[in-house]
């Protein structure tokens, strides 16, 4: 003898009622057969039989208002398979499931379950642990994305590199330049202007195993492709169990260049730094752009690499030595300094440090930190800074609201509280989109000048 | 379009009683195993969204009979009877959609997220249209290691609309990549009918634009189905390209659990479930050809019965993932 149990029609469902009857006792049914219709103040369903049998009793009359769900409501005899027991935690009044989840007790896991963050991988120490006696040697941050790319690809057949521009034409900002002449058009591969489509293809190509560097002219035409970035990229190994990974490098120039307006001007950090299962990356030197490219292209997570348009050309130092990685979640100390710390990522780095130049002739020094890493970060850096200093300039090209700063703030809030000497400050674009005119722009974004200020009014000066 | 000069003349290839006997085991399978989850649903062990495959079952039947070992599969969130005709294993999946650490994605994942690597069963997935470019992408690493692979990408007449489904099409013709599309036209997208939604209603002419070529297939004929099939992996498989394959069939439940499909008639649903039923087409088939009587196929049913019911006691004895799960996964 098999019971027959009030369905629910959706997972909010409590109770319904039994409009009609489609079968009677003595019946036989067969699997799938409808035999009742049920309905709620929004929709009408058939409850299809799931055993063969004979129904030997009815136990709601048709008509019957208000059946809570999972009562029974016949009796099939002679059923060759069993119906599994009731549900667990279906009260005595048989209470649908919402009524159900809602008294159930929380799962027990620890008060503050700490944020999984991925073990370092590669990395030989930042460049404080360059060995002595090691050669600098100069080139531009355009030419260590190059070399990062280049010298990963001869390590490892699985890389390849994927984009708009990036093979015949060398690169809408020359960062691939000579990378189809050394690896061909099999692994340097021109796609059409089609981000929503070649980001899902990558993710797809990681997902089989390939390891893409996927090149985005900008990040602003990424936004197409956020869809396949988030869902499928960083969340597709937690919902596979662990079985399904991707390991992926997105990357292009982020932020604003120059004069070229709201919808090519965005810094997207605090977008996807917002987003657990990905890796984000913003370096602002030569030696990161190269050490932290490598580190990303050997990651088996995805990684998305904000670069700067307006450093590309920019040359700095970089220690002359065979592979050179940087490790992922490391923040630096670009500038050792007593009185107040500011932390930047990207290009806000070149001003934080020239920003901190001018303080120091007014008697004030500013530690400056370069984040690199914006997820994992590196909260140890900062505070372990701000305890020092007991001050906080955070400074970022993107809008405040939920933004790079809002976070660092947080974080020195609730580990370094009574350290602090004064409110952290941060120095971001103005709440607008960028404008075109040169004044309006230079108005909107941080400036040395802002950070000067910021600084001061932190320290009371 | 392209592929008629491939196409055999005229009636199906016969299949072996062999083959028929199982086409009907697993097509009964997973009309089975639907039913008990509908139940378990009804129930209140399967939570979220639920979309069950009851109707379109010749399709990934007849479509997975064409496949070599190797070769992958995607879809999006009317999963359940793609990872059953994978030859996943069915506990596995019950469990999943009860949200149980035997679950396939340990209870992580649901009902429209799971996944098989041993199988190449590459999900399950949410979002519209979206495991349309990353099966192109599977099939690209496919061509990048020359593996001789294909891959099968599923999508629903729905996500048929979506943009990215079109940026797919262009580079997977454009580079010759071994994926080989089926849009499983059921007629509707949720509650809209392909009439209301789409322009061009014969999914199949969807990539001349591309030059890719298509098929309409009878997709409640598991048969056509596999022919079909045979053919456009074939096709993919020698370097020639992508092919759409539009699979006409009928899903006889709504869009979801929660779905009561006032959008069709019950006459509608009536004539495909009497008339037009895959498994009944198959059954009729089997008996026609006296390579089975109605006790044999009996049998054939308790037997998929007790597998789909072991599954039932599974899912709801195997345990709710252990609270440490909850951060494992997120990064390698």
């Amino acid at each position: 003898m098999t019971q027959i149990l009030m369905p629910a029609l959706s997972p909010t469902m409590e109770e319904g009622n039994l409009a009609k009857w489609l079968v009677k006792p003595g019946d036989k049914i067969e699997p799938g057969q409808v035999i009742a219709e049920i309905e709620t103040d929004k929709a009408t369903m058939e409850v299809e039989a799931v055993d063969e049998g004979v129904i030997s009793e009815l136990l709601v009359a048709e008509g019957a208002q208000g059946v809570k769900v999972n009562t029974p409501i016949a009796v099939l005899s002679d059923g060759s398979a069993s119906v599994p027991p009731p549900p667990r935690g279906a009260g005595a009044g048989g209470g649908g499931r919402a009524e159900t989840s809602a008294k159930a007790p929380p799962a027990p896991y620890p008060d503050r379950p700490p944020t999984p963050t991925p073990p370092p991988q590669g990395g030989r120490g930042d460049d404080l642990e360059i060995p002595a006696g090691t050669q600098m040697i100069k080139i531009t941050v355009r030419d260590g994305l190059r070399d990062a790319m280049a010298e990963e690809m001869r390590r490892d057949p699985d890389v390849y590199l994927m984009g708009e521009e990036v093979a015949q034409y060398q690169g809408a900002y020359k960062v691939s330049r000579e990378l189809l002449q050394e690896f061909g058009d099999k692994r340097v591969v021109d796609t059409p202007i089609t981000e929503h489509g070649f980001a899902g293809l990558g993710v797809g190509a990681a997902m089989a195993g390939l390891k893409p560097i996927v090149e985005f002219m900008t990040w602003n035409f990424a936004m197409q492709a956020i869809d396949q970035i988030i869902n499928s990229a960083a969340k597709t190994l937690y919902m596979s169990g662990g079985q399904i990974k991707s390991s992926i490098v997105f990357r292009g120039p982020n932020g604003a260049a120059s004069r070229v307006a709201a919808q090519h001007s965005q810094d997207f950090a605090s977008w996807y730094s917002h987003v657990p299962g990905l890796i984000v990356i913003a370096p602002y030197d030569a030696a990161d752009a190269k050490g932290l490219l490598k580190s990303a292209i050997r990651n088996p997570n995805p990684v998305v690499f904000l670069e700067h348009e307006m450093l590309y050309g920019t040359e700095f130092e970089i220690p002359d030595v065979k592979d050179w990685l940087v490790p992922i979640g490391k923040a630096k100390v670009k500038r050792v300094g007593s009185d107040v710390t500011i932390t930047a990522y990207s290009r806000m780095v070149g001003l934080a440090l020239k920003a901190a130049e001018q303080l120091a002739g007014e008697g004030i020094e500013a530690e400056v930190i370069d984040l690199r890493t914006l997820r994992p970060l590196d909260s140890a850096t900062i505070v372990e800074s701000v305890k020092k200093t007991n001050r906080l300039v955070t400074v970022e090209e993107g809008w405040g609201q939920s933004g790079v700063g809002a976070e660092v703030c947080a974080r020195v809030m609730s580990e370094a509280f009574d350290y602090l000497d004064a409110p952290p400050t941060r120095v971001h674009q103005v709440d607008a989109p960028l404008a075109y005119a040169a004044n309006l722009e230079a108005l909107a974004l941080p400036s040395v000048a802002k950070i000067v200020e910021a600084a001061k009014a932190v320290t009371y000066r | 379009m392209g592929l008629a000069a491939t196409r055999a003349d005229g009636a199906h290839a016969d299949a072996t009683k062999d083959e028929l006997l199982q086409f009907y085991r697993d097509m009964l399978l997973i009309r089975r195993f639907e039913e008990r989850a509908g139940q378990l649903y009804g129930m209140g062990l399967i939570g979220g969204f639920c979309h069950l495959y009851i109707g379109q079952e010749a399709v990934v039947v007849g479509m997975q009979s064409a496949l070599r070992p190797g070769d992958q599969v995607i879809t999006a969130y009317r999963d359940h009877g793609h990872m059953l005709a994978c030859g996943m294993d069915a506990n596995e999946i019950m469990a999943e959609l009860t949200g149980r650490s035997g679950g396939c994605s340990k209870g992580k994942g649901g009902s429209m997220h799971m996944f098989s690597t041993e199988k190449a069963f590459y999900g399950g997935h949410g979002i519209v249209g979206a495991q349309v470019s990353l099966g192109t992408g599977l099939a690209f690493a496919n061509r990048y290691r020359n593996d001789g692979k294909v891959c099968l990408t599923y999508f629903g007449d729905g996500a048929a609309n979506q943009g990215q489904v079109y940026e797919s099409f262009n580079m997977a013709a454009l580079w010759k990549l071994p994926v080989v599309y089926i849009v499983e036209n059921n007629q509707y997208a949720m509650g809209t009918s392909i009439e209301r939604s789409s322009s061009e209603t014969h999914l199949h002419k969807r990539g001349v634009s591309f030059n890719i070529p298509g098929e309409e297939v009878d997709g409640m004929d598991v048969l056509a189905v596999r022919e079909a099939g045979l053919r456009a992996a074939e096709h993919a498989r020698s370097g020639n390209g992508p092919v759409l394959l539009e699979m006409k069939t009928y899903r006889y439940r709504g869009h979801s659990m929660s779905d009561p499909a006032k959008y069709r008639t019950k006459e509608e649903v009536e004539e495909q479930k009497t008339r037009n039923d895959p498994i009944e087409r198959v059954k009729k088939r089997i008996t026609d050809a006296g390579y089975a009587n109605e006790d044999d196929l009996k049998q054939i049913d308790r037997e998929i019965r007790a597998v789909v019911t072991a599954s039932a006691e599974f899912a709801q004895t195997s345990p709710e993932p252990d609270a440490r799960e909850l951060l494992t996964d997120v990064y390698l």
